[in-house]
Parts: structure tokens; sequence; C-alpha cells
């Protein structure tokens, strides 16, 4: 598995309703581009929303993945887009 | 340190310098919320609002500026104490870091993105 398939695989596991998108950003695949769309979201501030994504990246975010790139939205809002 | 040395703050390696949740207690948790609870937006930043010292920091500032924000700013280079404390505090890894009544609103992915929604100007008029 690439550290994208990782990461893509890791939040599913936490976020049951996820749609999850994972990117290279730098060709490296230590700076990785996100997007999770889900209903847990919903409500939330995008500060909140943010942080459910970084402490499920957590242990991988001190070796693995030097820098994320994160974009987080309701599924309604992702339907509509 | 050397206080007479005026490079200090480019020599120390704040990454090296570690700061764990439980240390961020007893004085430095004071200072940490004397400061974010200083003004209605504090955005803790590297350098200071007339010289950025990062691209990301300039570009809160930018868009802080372009709304016609009101704020005060802390220059996190400055002090590394709060600097590593401000991380665990927070559960942030990054700067910079704007706070709305002292509550952690986001950092320049969060700002843009809320700039661009209308989002950010709201929530600071209200």
């Amino acid at each position: 598995m690439t550290p994208m398939q990782e990461v893509e695989q890791l939040i599913k596991n936490n976020i049951e309703d996820a749609h999850v998108e994972v990117s290279d950003l730098t060709g490296t695949m230590d700076h990785l581009n996100i997007f999770v769309a889900s209903d847990i979201f919903k409500g939330k501030m995008l500060i909140d929303q943010h942080q459910i994504i970084m402490d499920i990246l957590k242990e991988d975010l001190k070796d693995k993945i030097h820098a994320v790139k994160i974009k987080t939205m309701t599924k309604e809002k992702y339907q509509n887009l | 340190m050397d206080q007479n040395n005026p490079f200090k703050i480019l020599n120390e390696d704040g990454a090296t310098k570690e700061i764990k949740p439980a240390d961020v207690t007893g004085e430095l948790k004071e200072r940490i919320e004397s400061v974010i609870n200083s003004d209605q937006l504090v955005l803790f930043m590297k350098g200071n609002e007339h010289f950025p010292q990062c691209g990301f920091s300039a570009n809160t500032v930018a868009i802080l500026k372009h709304i016609g924000a009101k704020f005060s700013t802390f220059d996190i280079l400055q002090d590394m104490d709060i600097r590593q404390g401000l991380k665990e505090y927070s559960n942030w890894p990054t700067f910079p870091q704007l706070y709305f009544k002292g509550k952690l609103v986001g950092g320049n992915d969060i700002i843009t993105e809320m700039y661009e929604s209308g989002d950010l100007k709201d929530l600071v008029n209200s």
C-alpha cells in the first residue's frame, strides 16, 4: 500500500461514511493533499473538522508524513458541488 | 543562551525542544492564556504584521487587513516557550494560528477558506 492508500484506509476506518481522496502533493509521498466528505462534520467549525482528521493521522504525522493540506465538508455540500 | 547574541533566535532550533501537553501548565499556561485573551482577535505568527517572516503568516495578515479586522499579533519567533507550548495547548502543530475570543479559529488554510466563503467576516463582526 502507498502512504496515500494507507491514509485513505485509516480515515475510512475511523469515519464510517467518509468519502476520502488523497493525493501526493510533491511526488515524495510525504506531503499529502487530503479531501474528506462526511456527515460527522455537520454543524462543526472548520477548525474542529480539521482537528478530527489531524487526530486520526497523529501517529503517521510524527514520522511517515511531513505535511498535509486538508479540505473537509459535509456530504450534503459535497453532493451539491 | 547568550543574551548578547542578537541572532540567538535564529541559532536556536525550536524543533528539537520538546514540550509535552503535561508541561503546558502553571506559568506557561497562564502566559499563553493571557496572550490569547489580550484582544478579541490575536494572531500568533512568524514576525509581525509589518514584517511577516513567513508566506503563510503574511497571507493571513493580508486577509485580516482586507476585511478591516482589528487584531493584535504575537511573534512566536521571539518566544520559544510560547511557540512550542501553544502547539500542545491547542493541539495544532503549525503557525500562524488565529484566536477569536480565546478560541482557535484556524491556520492559514482555514482562514483562507473562511475568507473566501465570507464566514471569516461574519465571525469577526459577531
